[in-house]
C-alpha cells in the first residue's frame, strides 16, 4: 500500500536568517530514512508521465523503487543509465516544470520529491562507495569538445565511454561552465561538481584549460589536425545589458561578473582569495530568473542590508525555479515587481540611485505572456549602491565569427540538426545554451549526449 | 602549468619573463595579451604579449609591480611555474601599413606593447619615430629595442634625467611645432598620459589609437567588468579592443573605472605582503 500522505518529505534547510550569512549548502539532504518513506509515495504508473516530463527519460519509478527497497547503489545504477549528473540534476533541475510537474501525485497534493531523491541517492553513493570507472579500449579516433559545461562535460563523457581519444578544451582556468561560475556554492557545492569533473577524467577525456576556440586555436585548424569530430558547447555566456543612462557607473555589475567574482574566483572569501567584490548596503538585481535569485541571495551573503529583485513582470511570470523564490524570499530579499529600471543614477562616479518606473501587464504577447506596459508618471528612485543586471545572456561570437560556413540564428546560436546536433559545418555539431539560448543544465546534457551518439553514428562507419 | 624559461629585471619596479605556453605562441600577434593566475585561486590579471618565439613555443611579458598580483608573480623564478596562462586575447593590432609616418607614444610600461607594433610596423617599411616616457631614466624601458627599430627615439622624464624634462605629450608639441607631421599616433601607457596625447592630437586631427587597460576577469566577453565607452557605445576592451580609436574614447569613465577597487587593492597588499609599493 503506498504511503498517501499528500506533502514530500520535508527536506531539512539551514534556516534563512542563519544561511543568509553563509555560502555552505541550503538544502542538506535527505537521510536514509526520509528517502525511503519519501520513496514509498511513488504509485508505480503504468502511464509514466514523470519519466515523459524528464527531458533525458530517467527511469523514475524504477529508481524510486530500489530507494523504497533500500538499495540506494541499484537505485544509482537506474538513473545513471539515463542521467550522468544526477547529484547535479537532483539540485538544479527545475522540477516543477518536469519531471515533479508531470507526477500524478502532484494533482492533489505534492507530486513525489523525485528531484530530492535523485540527488540523494547520487549523494549517497558518492559518500559510500568507491566507484571503479573502466576505461573503454581506444579506437584511435581524435574527437574534440569545446567547452566544458554540462553540454561538453557529458557528450566528452559518452564518447570516451564508447572509446573516442576526447580532448575536452575550456578557455576559463576552471572546469564546469555555469556550474563553476555561475550558480553559487550554496545550491551546488563546487566539490561536489569536482567530483563528476573526475569521473570523466577517470573515463580518458583529457582536459586543455585555458584554450579560447577561436582565438588560441580555431575550429578549421582543429579539423586540419585530425579531430575527426568537434562538438561545440560554448554556452550562451555573453551579458546582455540594459542600454540604460548610467550603465557603466561604478558599481553596476551584470550578474556574470558579480557571480563569477562570488564563485569563481571566490571573492566571497576575499582577502584570503584576492579578487575583491564591491556589495555595499543596498543592492537592487534587476531580473526575474535564477540568474537573478542567485545574484540577490549571493549580494545577500555578502553582507549586504537590503536586496531587491527588480522585475518588470508579475509573480506569475517569475522565469526562477519555485523554490529558489522561495528561498528568496525567506532570505529577506525584497521582490519589486511589476516596476522596471530606466536610468542609473551616480555622485562622483558610483551608483547612488536607481530610476523606475511601475508597469501593469497588457496583453499576451508572441510568447503567451503578458506584455508589461509603463504606468504614465510612476517614475520613482531608489537609493542604491550596486546594481546588478541580471536580464539575459547571449552566446559569445569568438567561435561563430571565425568558423567560416558556421550558420548561426540572427541572435547568433548555433543552428543544427535537431536529429543529430551536426551544424551546416560537415563532423562540426552543437548543443546546449549555445543552440537554444539560456536555457536548463539538463537540456544540454541531453543535447551532448544525442550529440554524442550521433558522432558515433557517424564515423564507425 | 606554464614554465617560466627566462626572467629579467629591467628596473627596480620592471620585469620581463619568458614563459612556455605554447597554444598562446602559435598563434599571437602585436597587440594581443594574455591572462594568468600565478597560482591556483589567485586573481586573473592581464598583460600583454611583448614578444613571442612560435618555435620555441614561448611568450614575453613585462610587467610594472603595482599591487599583489604583480608583487606575487615577481616572487617567481626560472624554473618555477605559473598555474594558468590563457590566451592570445584580444584583436591584433590593425596595422596601417599603407601610412608612411608614424609617431609612436610609450608611457612607462606602455612602451611593452608598443615595442612590437613598431617593430612590425619598421618591418613593412613604416618609418617610425618614437618618444619613450618614465618617471627617471631607470623607468624608461627597453631603449636598445626600440633604437633599432625607430627613425628617431625621444625620452621625457620628469626629473630631466633623461631627455626632455617634463611629459610625452612636451616633446609631442615640440615636434609638431618644428613641423614634423604625422599620419598616425600610437599612444599606450597610462590612461592620464592617452588622455593627454589625445588633446593635442585631436584638435590637430591627427589618428591616434590608444589601448586600453581596464579591471579584467575572463577575457573572453563573458562579465563585461571591462566595458569602455568608446564613440558612444559601449565596448567590451577584452574582444573589442584593447586598441580603440582615441578620438572617441571616454578617458574620464575608463579612469574612474580603472579605480573600482582602490581600497581592496589597498588593503590586501597591506595584509598579505605588508605595504604596498604605492605605484
Ligand atoms: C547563475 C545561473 C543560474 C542557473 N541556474 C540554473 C538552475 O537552477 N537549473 C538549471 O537547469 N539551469 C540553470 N542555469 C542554466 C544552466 O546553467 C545552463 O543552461 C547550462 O549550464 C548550459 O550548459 P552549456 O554546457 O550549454 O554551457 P555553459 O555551462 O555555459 O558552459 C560553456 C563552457 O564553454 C566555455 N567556452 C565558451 N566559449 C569558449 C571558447 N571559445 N573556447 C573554449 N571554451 C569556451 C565556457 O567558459 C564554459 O565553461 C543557470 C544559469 C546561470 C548563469
Ligand atoms: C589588456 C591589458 C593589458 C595590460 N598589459 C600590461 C603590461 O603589459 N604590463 C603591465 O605592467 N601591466 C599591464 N596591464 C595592467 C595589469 O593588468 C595590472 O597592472 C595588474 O592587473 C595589476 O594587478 P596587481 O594585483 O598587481 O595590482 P592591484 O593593486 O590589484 O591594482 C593596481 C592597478 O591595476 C589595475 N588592475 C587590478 N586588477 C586588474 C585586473 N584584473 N585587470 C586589469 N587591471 C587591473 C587596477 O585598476 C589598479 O589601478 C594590462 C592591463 C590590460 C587590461
Ligand atoms: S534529470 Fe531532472 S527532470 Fe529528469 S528526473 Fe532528474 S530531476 Fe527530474
Ligand atoms: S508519476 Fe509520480 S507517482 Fe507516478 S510513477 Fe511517476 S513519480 Fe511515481
Ligand atoms: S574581461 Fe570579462 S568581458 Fe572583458
Amino acid at each position: 500500500m503506498p504511503n498517501m500522505r499528500l506533502d514530500k518529505v520535508k527536506m531539512p534547510e539551514q534556516a534563512p536568517d542563519i544561511r543568509n550569512k553563509n555560502f555552505e549548502e541550503v538544502a542538506r539532504g535527505y537521510t536514509e530514512d526520509m528517502a525511503i518513506e519519501e520513496a514509498t509515495r511513488c504509485l508505480h504508473c503504468k502511464q509514466r508521465f514523470c519519466v515523459a516530463g524528464c527531458p533525458v527519460n530517467v527511469p523514475i519509478p524504477e529508481f524510486i523503487e530500489e530507494v523504497a527497497k533500500g538499495d540506494f547503489e541499484k537505485a544509482y545504477e537506474v538513473i545513471t543509465s539515463e542521467n550522468a549528473l544526477p547529484a547535479i540534476c537532483g539540485r538544479v533541475c527545475p522540477q516543477e516544470n518536469q519531471c515533479e510537474g508531470k507526477c500524478i501525485r502532484g494533482k492533489k497534493g505534492e507530486s513525489v520529491a523525485i528531484g530530492r531523491l535523485e540527488r540523494f541517492v547520487a549523494d549517497y553513493v558518492m559518500n559510500h562507495t568507491d566507484i571503479t570507472i573502466e576505461k573503454a579500449g581506444s579506437n584511435g579516433i581524435k574527437v574534440a569538445v569545446v567547452g566544458a559545461g554540462p553540454a561538453g562535460l557529458t557528450c566528452a563523457g559518452e564518447l570516451a565511454k564508447m572509446g573516442y581519444e576526447v580532448t575536452l578544451f575550456e578557455a576559463l582556468h576552471e572546469v564546469g561552465g555555469v556550474l563553476v561560475y555561475g550558480i553559487p556554492e550554496f545550491r551546488l557545492p563546487k566539490e561536489l561538481v569536482a567530483k563528476e569533473v573526475q569521473k570523466i577524467v577517470d573515463l580518458g577525456v583529457r582536459i586543455e584549460k585555458n584554450v579560447i576556440i577561436g582565438k588560441s586555436i580555431t575550429i578549421d585548424e582543429l579539423i586540419e589536425e585530425g579531430y575527426s569530430a568537434i562538438f561545440v558547447g560554448s554556452g550562451a555566456g555573453l551579458p546582455n545589458f540594459m542600454h540604460i543612462e548610467g550603465e557603466n557607473l561604478n558599481g553596476v555589475y551584470s550578474a556574470n561578473e558579480f557571480l563569477t567574482r562570488s564563485n569563481l574566483m571566490k571573492a566571497y572569501d576575499f582577502p584570503n582569495h584576492p579578487t575583491p567584490i564591491f556589495v555595499g548596503s543596498k543592492v537592487a538585481v534587476v531580473g526575474g530568473g535564477n540568474v537573478a535569485m542567485d545574484a540577490a541571495r549571493t549580494a545577500k551573503r555578502l553582507g549586504a542590508d537590503e536586496v531587491y529583485i527588480i522585475y518588470r513582470r508579475g509573480e506569475e511570470e517569475l522565469p526562477a525555479r519555485r523554490e529558489e523564490i522561495h528561498h528568496a524570499k525567506e532570505e529577506g530579499i525584497i521582490f519589486k515587481l511589476l516596476c522596471n529600471p530606466v536610468k542609473i543614477h551616480g555622485k562622483e562616479g558610483r551608483v547612488s540611485h536607481i530610476e523606475c518606473v511601475n508597469m501593469e501587464l497588457g496583453e499576451p504577447d508572441a510568447s503567451g505572456r503578458r506584455r508589461p506596459v509603463v504606468q504614465e508618471g510612476s517614475e520613482h528612485l531608489l537609493d542604491m549602491d550596486t546594481v546588478i543586471i541580471a536580464i539575459g545572456q547571449s552566446p559569445n561570437p569568438l567561435i561563430r565569427s571565425t568558423t567560416p560556413g558556421l550558420d548561426v540564428q540572427k541572435w547568433g546560436g548555433i543552428i543544427v540538426n535537431e536529429e543529430t546536433m551536426e551544424t551546416s559545418k560537415e563532423n562540426v555539431y552543437a548543443g546546449g545554451d549555445v543552440v537554444t539560448g539560456a536555457a536548463t543544465v539538463i537540456l544540454a546534457m541531453g543535447a551532448g549526449k544525442k550529440a554524442a551518439h550521433a558522432i558515433h553514428e557517424k564515423l564507425k562507419k | 602549468m606554464y614554465k617560466i624559461v627566462a626572467k629579467q629585471k629591467l628596473n627596480h619596479l620592471v620585469e620581463k619573463m619568458v614563459i612556455h605556453a605554447p597554444f598562446v605562441a602559435r598563434k599571437c600577434m602585436p597587440g594581443q595579451f594574455i591572462i594568468l593566475c600565478v597560482e591556483e585561486g589567485d586573481e586573473r590579471i592581464p598583460l600583454t604579449i611583448q614578444d613571442y618565439d612560435r618555435e620555441k613555443e614561448t611568450v614575453s611579458i613585462i610587467y610594472q609591480i603595482v599591487g599583489y598580483s604583480t608583487q606575487k608573480l615577481a616572487q617567481k623564478e626560472v624554473g618555477d611555474t605559473l598555474a594558468h596562462f590563457a590566451g592570445p586575447l584580444g584583436v591584433a593590432s590593425v596595422l596601417h601599413n599603407s601610412k608612411r609616418r608614424v609617431l609612436g607614444i610609450g608611457g612607462g610600461v606602455g612602451a611593452a606593447p608598443l615595442y612590437p607594433q613598431i617593430k612590425e610596423l619598421q618591418a613593412q617599411g613604416v618609418s617610425c619615430d618614437v618618444i619613450l616616457g618614465g618617471r627617471d631614466k631607470d623607468y624608461v624601458i627597453l631603449q636598445d629595442e626600440f633604437k633599432a627599430v625607430s627613425n628617431e627615439l625621444f625620452f621625457a622624464t620628469d626629473d630631466g634625467s633623461l631627455g626632455t624634462k617634463g611629459f610625452v605629450t612636451t616633446v609631442l608639441n615640440e615636434l609638431l611645432a618644428k613641423g614634423r607631421q604625422y599620419d598616425e599616433v600610437i599612444a599606450i601607457g597610462p590612461l592620464p598620459m592617452m588622455k593627454a596625447v589625445v588633446s593635442v592630437t585631436k584638435p590637430l586631427n591627427i589618428p591616434t589609437m590608444v589601448s586600453m587597460n581596464p579591471i579584467m576577469i575572463d577575457g573572453t566577453g563573458m562579465c563585461g567588468g571591462c566595458r569602455v565607452t568608446v564613440g558612444g557605445q559601449t565596448k567590451f576592451a577584452c574582444v573589442d579592443g584593447p586598441d580603440f580609436d582615441g578620438f572617441e574614447v571616454d578617458f574620464d569613465e575608463a579612469m574612474r573605472r580603472q579605480s573600482m577597487y582602490k581600497k581592496q587593492e589597498q588593503h590586501i597588499c597591506n595584509l598579505k605582503l605588508g605595504g604596498g609599493t604605492n605605484a
